[in-house]
């Protein structure tokens, strides 16, 4: 398995495992979402009890050089809570479906954290010092009687055990009508996008009394309403651009420089079905979960039911590449489909793209020639774009011996099973993957399991 | 020998779509038309009828529940809810397990 760096291997290790032991999963501790920071120095996590986790790293050991940094508790806050809408009589869950950091600009850190309904910009700082020495106040706090008062004092900022604070700064609210699928921050760094099942809404991240709505497919009749929203995401260097996916398997590209309203697509990806293929199922294993630019922003990644497919911007009418995450299910749609599990929203990540590739690969001139998504049993999966290789890897604390390699995992589809191998009907459909995070830079990746999230490291020399 | 293996690979898929149309022989014939996502449109949906809720309350028997109404495409209550049923308003929460 090749990876960046020159033709070493990736060689993927249990690093640390975070998150309760016993298998009784509450529902407010199912993670939503994973996202590394743009340093990769912090690590956030988001819950369906609408709770935040950030974990960061610390500092890399000088005598450790084996290791890179463990991941601790940096900061923990509730983000959002249930809401009820009575007009509407809409109970709102305060599952958080996305979490976006902002660059860094000062000692702060922020980031947006989304419901269904509201989006928030959460500060998060650290106070290490605070001021002693009060001419009116005990260090407790309570005022003194004035009358012992005698002399005058300045007070001075002295070291204190570090806190971090998490506040909301901003609360973006009342803008969608339908639930909010995704959040993506411009590369300007001044305006985000929110997309949910039917409207896409411009926001400047100053002003939360106004927001503009730049794409809107509700049909005038809803008997009519063919297709949704699932996901949308800014170009990383084009300001002015952004991608739309949709429950049908479309993926449209606008310019808002066009137009005001983007309702006309300024490019349409669409793969071509053979009318022949079509079945039952066709539509809802082709609906996308997930879309994710490559870091040049020259290619485009799209996650549905059983695959992942690399666009290139240059080509609408079909995919440069597709990658099979699970075609093993293909024959299990019906059961899928009796509980659920073929509705299942997978997310998809590229490798960090700081790392300089030596291939020849045409490719490689992106950076971005690694796909990691998931899949079911706490199994995921990572495609090599360059050697067209891949691999499967299991989440499990039975693997969890630090610096041992993971070993790799199979399914067998039919036949007869190899040892080692695990059959179709064998794997858990409750222990699914949906979401995973790439370090920017190094090859850390954040795995999240039902309520666990693993992390793994490059095993180092 | 291509739409020979093309076929081969339809064929589960297909095969697929044969079991479930015999399990339900009424499903639709857009499953991803419009009343599959209106159902994912109207996710949270809550609707409370006062009298209904009473009348559970009551625990009157043998009398006929309100039937759905009219509309029968939009998502009504699966059940008439009882003070019991009804979820408590939850206030701020244990810590996560995760920063544990």
């Amino acid at each position: 398995f090749l990876g960046a760096g020159g033709g070493n291997d990736i060689q993927w290790c249990f690093s640390q495992v975070k998150g309760a032991v016993d298998d009784d999963v509450a529902e407010a501790d199912i993670i939503s979402t994973v996202e590394f920071n743009h340093s990769g120095e912090l690590l956030a996590t988001g819950d369906k009890g609408g709770r935040v986790v950030i974990f960061q790293q610390e500092q890399e050991n000088k005598t450790q050089s084996h290791s890179r940094g463990e991941y601790n508790v940096y900061s923990t806050f509730q983000s959002h809570e249930p809401e009820f809408d009575y007009l509407k009589s809409l109970e709102i869950e305060e599952k958080i479906n996305k979490i976006r950091w902002l660059p860094q600009k000062n000692a702060a850190q922020f980031l947006l954290s989304t419901n269904d309904k509201t989006i928030k910009l959460w500060k998060i700082s650290e106070r290490d010092k605070r001021p002693e020495g009060y001419n009116l106040k005990e260090e407790d706090g309570r005022y003194r009687d004035p009358t012992t008062v005698t002399t005058l004092r300045v007070p001075v900022f002295r070291p204190m055990d570090l806190m971090v604070e998490a506040s909301p700064r901003r609360i973006f609210a009342n803008a969608h009508t339908y639930h909010i699928n995704s959040i993506s921050i411009n590369s300007d760094y001044e305006t985000y996008l929110s997309a949910d099942d039917l409207r896409i809404n411009l926001w400047h991240l100053e002003i939360t009394d106004r927001s503009f709505n730049i794409v809107d497919i509700k049909p005038a009749n809803m008997e009519e309403l063919t297709e949704v929203i699932t996901a949308a995401e800014f170009h990383p260097n084009s300001c002015s651009t952004f991608v739309y996916s949709s429950s049908k398997g479309t993926i449209r590209l606008c310019d808002m420089r066009a137009s005001a309203l983007c309702d006309r697509h300024s490019k349409l990806f669409e793969e071509p079905e053979d009318p022949s293929n079509r079945s039952f199922f066709s539509e809802i294993i082709s609906s996308i979960s997930d879309v994710k630019f490559s870091h040049s922003g020259r290619y485009m990644m799209t996650r549905d039911y059983l695959s992942v497919k690399i666009w290139d911007l240059n080509m609408e009418n079909r995919p440069v590449e597709t990658y099979q995450v699970h075609e093993y299910l293909r024959s299990k749609l019906c059961s899928l489909y009796e509980n659920d599990c073929i509705f299942d929203k997978f997310e998809c990540c590229w490798n960090g793209s700081d790392r300089q590739v030596e291939s020849l690969s045409l490719c490689t001139s992106d950076l971005s020639n690694i796909v990691m998504t998931g899949s079911y049993n706490n199994f995921f999966r990572m495609f090599d774009r360059n050697t067209k290789r891949d691999i499967t890897l299991e989440a499990s604390r039975e693997n969890n011996k630090p610096r041992t390699v993971l070993k790799p995992r199979k399914v067998c589809a039919s036949g007869k099973r190899k040892k080692d191998e695990i059959s179709v009907d064998s794997l858990d459909f409750n222990k699914k993957i949906l979401h995973t995070a790439w370090h920017p830079k190094e090859n850390i990746i954040a795995v999240a399991t039902t309520n666990n999230l693993y992390i793994f490291q490059d095993k180092m020399n | 020998q291509d739409t020979q293996e093309k076929d081969k690979a339809i064929l589960p898929e297909r095969a697929e779509e044969a079991k479930l149309k015999a399990k339900y022989p009424n499903l639709g014939q857009k499953p991803g038309g419009s009343d599959f996502l209106m159902k994912r449109l109207q996710k949270g949906q809550k609707y409370f009828d006062s009298g209904d809720y009473n009348m559970a309350k009551a625990k009157m028997k043998n009398k006929q529940l309100p039937s759905a109404g009219p509309d029968k495409n939009l998502v009504t209550g699966d059940h008439i809810p009882t003070p019991q049923d009804l979820p408590q308003r939850k206030s701020s929460l244990v810590t996560s397990k995760l920063a544990g």
